[in-house]
């Protein structure tokens, strides 16, 4: 059996008095997609912050490769391969795509004491790189405020690719997105994991989870309420198992009521 | 999909794509932030061309003493760009003019320090000031607005209460006599290439005086620290990785951090940036007067970011350069000296320089809706 790349063991987070996670444990293996599902409200992004470093736990604790890890900065995160694409991307709109793509991490070249940013070289990988997600940059420094919103999340998708060698996290990866564009991006998430990365997917979207995940965790106010394996759960009980789910019945209910009474 | 990305990929990178519009030079200018302010500086000198052209002021003196007070303007609107570039403001640069003064005039004159000590203890005050305002700002999340508004007071009145408090005065004076044979002091006080202007003058093409020396001796200090603090902020900006990080930290601080940018590290040395700028400039105005007095540098930090805002730095951060607010300067400079030589009344000149502003700042906000909506 291979071995867990990260697991979250019993992890709390408070904010005060609100309870933001609690005991919420999950695991993921390398090549593997986890699609993690939630309301509004049920913690995701509290969850994928702590996984990025922003938070620090205050119970429980988390395995990388089995060993016990702490992050005290989101770069902790970043150096040993968690690659996070958050819902805002992280994009300056008034910088250049070349200089988003490498913010924080650029190439550099020359003498010690003087050494300058290799824009050539970021301008040529990143050019490649948005080019290989399908987005065809016709010049890598105009301002990332002139790409689409779809384009946005392909090049904050890509950059995290380039980076995040071993977990992909993407919070809400084709909510802003058209049918197309966000069928392209799940094309490429599976790509991804083939290629051996672990993939965490978050998102309140059934439809675009269930066909890629392996794997699915459900977030309810906080908790957990469980993990699934793919073959173990349908579409429909996922769907249910959301806060939206059962309010979505209730919702068919009442309109049945009303039919009736109509007619 | 990924063999003909690839193949896409590796065509766009080694040619032209195909679908790329031959832009223009003008366009690409166009986009640039510091194009306002070079058309703003090319006005200006058409404009006292045409009115003040036979007076004097474009002979090798008159240039010289506008180049002069644009270039200490220059020194420290550079920094305030950098900062505010960095998405923050220094409102104590003025206050950290003076204090400087008087941190380079006490020990010198009064506790009998050699007086490069003395400019290097003022260096030393000013990275604790810079530092000390940016952990303030970084570590409290206030606006650096208020925290700098703070600091201003404070070190004014420090300044004038120390100076007071040892000297029974608000100047000190007597530091010329100390120049001389100084190790450091000469990279602050010293006119360069002077043979060029002894030349001149023996060629009889520029204005002499009585005994046959030139009028204007060489270039001062303060233009030679302006040109290499242009440069050198400018290498910073585009070429180096830290540069990225300013733009980064200014355009989205959240962004930037979660990427692993270090945006408290930046906004810190931009801090101590903006109070060794206020320095470099006291120490050159100190050294060419004489004497320290408390209130040098009154209201510089508002000039400097006017420089700043003119060259085309945005209020809001992650956008500007260093060239705009070096023409910024120059544009100041030469409007201040400039209507000396003009028949308009010298009370006009803030008038101008609040109108110059707020035409600048609308150029700008429309050349940021060019960078970020042209498609």
């Amino acid at each position: 059996m291979k071995e867990n790349l990260i697991e979250f063991n019993n992890i709390s987070k408070f904010f005060g008095k609100v309870i933001a996670l609690k005991d919420v444990t999950m695991k993921l293996k390398k090549g593997e997609i986890m699609c993690l599902l939630g309301d509004n409200g049920a913690g995701k992004s509290t969850l994928i912050k702590t996984l990025a470093g922003v938070y620090k736990p205050d119970e429980g604790e988390i395995l990388i490769e089995g060993k016990k890890t702490i992050f005290d900065s989101p770069k902790d995160a970043l150096d040993i391969g968690i690659g996070t694409v958050y819902q805002d991307l992280a994009l300056v709109s008034l910088m250049s795509i070349t200089r988003n793509f490498f913010m924080g991490r650029e190439p550099i070249k020359g003498i010690p004491f003087l050494k300058t940013f290799d824009i050539e070289k970021a301008n040529k990988i990143a050019a490649d790189r948005m080019g290989q997600i399908g987005i065809d940059v016709r010049d890598p420094s105009q301002a990332v405020g002139t790409m689409s919103g779809g384009e946005r999340q392909c090049l904050a998708i890509s950059r995290a690719i380039y980076f995040g060698a071993k977990v992909l996290v993407l919070d809400e990866p084709t909510s802003a997105l058209g049918v197309h564009q966000a069928s392209m991006v799940l094309k490429y998430v599976v790509r991804a994991a083939s290629e051996g990365l672990a993939v965490i997917l978050i998102t309140h979207n059934v439809h675009h989870a269930y066909p890629v995940g392996n794997s699915f965790t459900v977030l309810n106010r906080g908790r957990s309420l469980g993990t699934f394996n793919k073959k173990d759960i349908s579409r429909e009980e996922l769907l249910g198992m959301m806060a939206g789910g059962e309010e979505l019945n209730k919702l068919e209910v009442e309109l049945k009521e009303m039919n009736r009474i109509n007619n | 999909m990924s063999e003909k990305a690839k193949s896409i990929a590796s065509k766009k990178v080694s040619g032209q794509d195909e679908r790329l519009q031959k832009v223009s030079k003008l366009k690409l200018l166009l986009n640039r932030p510091e194009l306002g302010a070079l058309g703003g500086a090319i006005l200006v000198f058409i404009f006292f061309g045409i009115v003040a052209g036979d007076t004097g002021m474009f002979s090798a003196y008159g240039t010289l003493n506008f180049l002069d007070v644009s270039a200490n303007l220059g020194i420290i609107a550079i920094a305030a760009a950098m900062l505010m570039i960095g998405g923050e403001f220094d409102l104590s640069i003025g206050s950290m003019i003076g204090f400087a003064g008087i941190c380079i005039a006490i020990p010198a004159i009064y506790w009998g320090w050699p007086l490069w000590i003395s400019i290097i203890f003022a260096f030393a005050m000013a990275v604790l000031v810079g530092y000390f305002n940016g952990i303030l700002v970084v570590r409290t999340g206030l606006p650096s607005f208020i925290v700098t508004l703070a600091m201003l007071f404070i070190l004014r009145g420090a300044t004038l209460a120390i100076t007071r408090l040892i000297t029974g005065r608000t100047q000190v004076p007597g530091l010329r006599v100390l120049i001389e044979n100084d190790p450091i002091a000469w990279m602050f006080a010293t006119d360069t290439f002077k043979w060029l202007f002894t030349w001149l003058g023996s060629m009889n093409l520029i204005a002499l005086r009585t005994d046959g020396t030139p009028l204007a001796t060489g270039i001062p200090p303060s233009v030679i620290w302006f040109i290499a603090a242009t440069l050198f902020a400018t290498w910073i900006l585009m070429k180096t990785r830290y540069g990225n990080w300013i733009f980064a930290s200014g355009g989205d601080k959240n962004g930037a951090t979660n990427v692993g940018v270090p945006v408290g590290r930046v906004k810190i040395s931009l801090f101590i940036g903006t109070a060794v700028a206020a320095t470099i400039f006291a120490t050159i105005q100190v050294l060419d007067a004489g004497s320290a007095d408390t209130m040098r540098g009154n209201l510089k930090e508002l000039e400097a970011i006017a420089a700043a805002v003119v060259g085309g730095c945005l209020l809001t951060g992650g956008y500007g350069s260093a060239i705009g607010a070096a023409f910024g300067a120059l544009i100041f400079g030469t409007v201040s000296m400039g209507i000396f030589y003009t028949d308009v009344d010298t009370d006009w000149f803030k008038v101008f320089l609040g109108a110059m502003m707020l035409i600048a700042v609308v150029f700008n906000n429309y050349v940021r809706r060019r960078v970020t909506e042209s498609k």
